[in-house]
């Protein structure tokens, strides 16, 4: 194995298991009794929903909680790990979901930090640097050791963080949940370099909750729900509807949503343009609308002017030119408030910046607008009675996980806080609702929940506008399907009139009229 | 006026300058190492207080500069466990617990100077030592090369930290759990006995800039002393934007107009003298006002580590 001066010889992991193992959080089993083992050269899916159990279960295995009953065993000699001091001693790296790099350092400072330099007490930056290069040709990790972490994209990022992990000789690398945050392009080279691991007898453990790829890159696939082990078995024996069953405990159907006759338009957009954050143009004079009872998915990769759109017409972006209209009001100009008001709801992209306080309790989300309105208090007083019991009509009627009302919202699941901040958006019968990035991060039940819940608001009248980088949601849940590329829409398409093919060349910058002509 | 503008005059200024930033330049370089690893300590006015008296008083009674610097150490070490116990061990806010640190530092300090000693008294501390060759220079050998070991030693100390900060292993890791300690954690890095290292660092280096007032620069105690030095010094961090040159240039423009209304009173220019010491406090605000918008401070400032929040 390629281990340098600056790292010690370490162990070939063979076999890990874990045996019974059994974790506490304040008033959740996170962990009940699971035995998980994985054999060397294997891929381990560890697959289920947000909260199912899987990141705490592996970061007891990378020493950062400690069980509260069970073994670890690692070539049958069992294990106690302090710290991930001990797990990275012992062989094992893990790639965090949330990376885990300092941003003001660079690339051979992130990978050098805690390690021993060979001329200690000096740091030896150029030989780090060296052996980045030579991981990085070995594994097709191509990356800048020299460059620094904020200015590197996301997948640039994610490779660092495995380069860490290789760089400290760990022979069994945890990858938690590693394609969340790549788009399609980035996960394919994810893959081949994961590929180049295990054929260098490197032991993966994958967490997902994407099947599709779960299915393609795995050996094994264990399935966790609630805390417990639901079956492991070889991925070649398994469909995807049986795994979808197990993670989710029910059959999951796919949508078909019935055609509605939409009615007048309720939001229209002409000459939309924008200033992105860097003082560059974002939006180049956008035109469209959306009708009552209509979804309009707005496709295209992200960076295009996405977030901008979205912004803007919540109001908390600036406009440049252009006017919004909605019921034939011009609200361009209005702030905030008057837009939530006049009624304009907003599912912000970045959940927990935007659309919730991490600190706050689950009821003080629900009133983040309402708090001042008359029907929840008394003068200047809340009135916590009847701010409660709208709370916990909210929390039952969306099927929001929550020990109580007053957890901090921070605690909730990915899918759980998508879900009440949903909630609190829709309990105001909004008629135009911006949806960014709705089920990013989110599991199955929650994802077909949300779906479903858009769809019923259809056919409630809203006008909704679906901005998601996931194409298969867009297609299956959207009436039209408009393309944003650079700032400009490149195309609006019904339902059904494009191809997925047709509609990544319009993502790509091919304007709509020459695409037709190539594809047809 | 005239005076002002002659040879002697701006040399004795400019002496005087280098003299004046010592103390500034130690409590400001450990406020940068106790900062860097993200922790706010505002007590080390404080820790200046008890590092002051604690190194005169060994100086009274046993007449041996050593010991008094070693007193200074030691009640700055004991500051600093005390600082760390509080912020880092026990998560409580920083800032106040910073403010605390400082009363209990002038309180103490005070309280043992009246039971002690009693009456401002003088010790012979540290003596000017000039450097051979160099110190003979005309006017620059004065201005530069001819102050107390203390003094050399606070400007031997911007290029050593810079050197750990930027080029050691172990600045790497103070620098990583300021900014991203869960990060630093997940790498095998012990976040918290960093910050205590590092806190620990500052407190010294303040223990030692309160000895070099009361057994160097002034060769006396008495209450209060330091009259704020030590919230001047938390400022040129910032305004240094956490850089030991950055804090140089820093300390050298404060100690400089420092110097400049001292001469003024001396040559008895028509400044009121209220309006003439508050120069360097006028300064520092505005220097602060105008730092803030290129200041890039450490990420983790001001945050408690407790693995596994996310």
């Amino acid at each position: 194995m390629a281990s340098g001066a600056s790292t010690k010889e370490k162990q070939q992991i063979k076999r890990v298991e874990m045996c019974n193992i059994i974790k506490y959080f304040p008033g959740v089993l996170a962990n009940d009794r699971v035995c998980f083992d994985i054999n060397q050269g294997e891929v381990h899916a560890l697959l289920g929903e947000n909260g199912a159990g899987k990141s705490t279960l592996m970061r007891q295995l990378y020493g950062l909680y400690r069980p509260d009953e069970g073994e670890i065993l690692i070539n049958s000699k069992p294990y106690t790990f302090n710290s991930p001091a001990d797990a990275i001693e012992a062989g094992i790296g893990m790639i965090h979901q949330h990376f885990m790099l300092i941003p003001t350092f660079t690339v051979a400072e992130n990978v050098a930090l805690g390690l021993k330099s060979s001329r200690e007490p000096v740091l030896d930056l150029d030989k780090v640097s060296a052996r980045i290069r030579k991981l990085s040709q070995l594994y097709g990790l191509n990356v800048d050791p020299s460059a620094y972490l904020w200015q590197l994209s996301v997948g640039e990022q994610q490779r660092v963080e495995i380069i860490k992990a290789l760089y400290r000789g760990a022979s069994l690398i945890i990858l938690d949940e590693p394609t969340a945050v790549l788009t399609p392009q980035e996960v394919n080279d994810l893959f081949v370099t994961l590929k180049r691991m295990v054929k260098d007898g490197h032991t993966l453990i994958f967490i997902s909750h994407k099947l599709h790829e779960v299915m393609e890159i795995s050996s094994r696939v264990t399935v966790l729900r609630d805390g417990r082990i639901i079956g492991t078995c070889p991925t070649a024996e398994i469909t995807r509807n049986e795994l979808v069953k197990m993670m989710v405990g029910r059959e999951v159907h796919p949508l078909s949503p019935q055609p509605l006759k939409s009615g007048p338009v309720r939001l229209e957009i002409r000459n939309l343009q924008v200033m992105g954050d860097r003082g560059t143009e974002a939006l180049r004079g956008v035109d469209f609308e959306i009708h009552s009872g209509e979804i309009v998915g707005l496709a295209g990769v992200s960076g295009n002017g996405q977030r901008e759109l979205a912004e803007c017409l919540a109001g908390v972006r600036k406009t440049t030119q252009g006017e919004i209209l909605l019921d034939n009001e011009d609200i361009t100009s209005l702030p905030l408030k008057r837009r939530v008001d006049i009624g304009l709801a907003y599912i912000p992209e970045e959940r927990m910046r935007d659309g919730a306080i991490r600190d706050f309790s689950v009821q003080e989300n629900v009133f983040l607008h309402d708090h001042s309105s008359t029907k929840y208090t008394h003068g200047i007083f809340l009135d916590f009675s009847r701010m409660r019991a709208f709370a916990n009509e909210l929390v039952n009627k969306f099927n929001v996980k929550t020990p109580s009302l007053d957890t901090p919202i921070k605690n909730l699941s990915g899918g759980n806080i998508q879900k009440l901040i949903m909630a609190r958006e829709l309990s105001r019968q909004p008629k135009v609702l911006i949806a960014a990035q709705p089920t990013r991060g989110v599991d199955i039940g929650a994802t077909e929940y949300i779906h479903q819940r858009l769809l019923q608001q259809r056919e409630e009248g809203t006008a909704i506008l679906l901005i998601s980088e996931d194409l298969d949601e867009i297609r299956v849940l959207s009436d039209r399907i408009a393309v944003l590329y650079e700032g400009r829409i490149m195309g609006v398409v019904e339902r059904n009139e494009a191809t997925v093919e047709q509609i990544g060349l319009m993502m790509a910058g091919i304007s709509m009229a020459e695409t037709m002509q190539r594809t047809s | 006026m005239n005076d002002v503008f002659q040879l002697s005059v701006i040399a004795g200024i400019l002496t005087s300058a280098i003299r004046l930033a010592t103390p500034y330049l130690y409590a400001a370089i450990g406020e940068t190492f106790s900062q860097r690893s993200g922790v706010v300590n505002l007590g080390v006015d404080g820790i200046m207080l008890i590092g002051a008296y604690a190194s005169f008083y060994i100086v009274l009674i046993t007449g041996n500069i050593w010991l008094g610097l070693l007193a200074a150490i030691i009640a700055g070490l004991l500051m600093g466990l005390l600082m760390s116990l509080i912020s880092v061990t026990l998560k409580a806010e920083q800032g106040i617990s910073g403010i605390g640190l400082y009363m209990f530092g002038l309180g103490l300090s005070s309280l043992l100077f009246k039971t002690t000693i009693g009456t401002v008294k003088t010790v012979t501390g540290f003596q000017s030592v000039k450097i051979p060759l160099l110190g003979d220079i005309p006017v620059v050998g004065k201005i530069f090369f001819d102050h107390s070991l203390l003094v050399y030693g606070a400007f031997l100390l911007i290029p050593l930290a810079w050197w750990v900060l930027e080029k050691t292993t172990w600045g790497l890791q103070i620098k990583s759990v300021g900014q991203n300690p869960a990060a630093a954690d997940s790498l095998g890095v012990n976040v918290d006995r960093m910050r205590y290292t590092s806190v620990c660092i500052g407190a010294i280096l303040a223990g030692i800039a309160g000895a070099s007032l009361s057994i160097s620069l002034l060769n006396l105690f008495q209450e209060n002393l330091t009259a704020g030095q030590g919230f001047i010094a938390v400022a040129l961090v910032y305004f240094g934007n956490w850089k030991p040159q950055g804090i140089l240039w820093g300390a050298l423009l404060f100690s400089t107009v420092n110097a400049f209304q001292l001469w003024m009173q001396v040559l008895g220019v028509k400044i009121p003298s209220d309006i003439a010491i508050m120069l360097p406090y006028v300064l520092t605000i505005a220097a602060l006002a105008v730092a803030t918008n290129r200041v890039r401070q450490p990420a983790a400032l001001n945050k408690p580590f407790e693995r596994g929040e996310s």
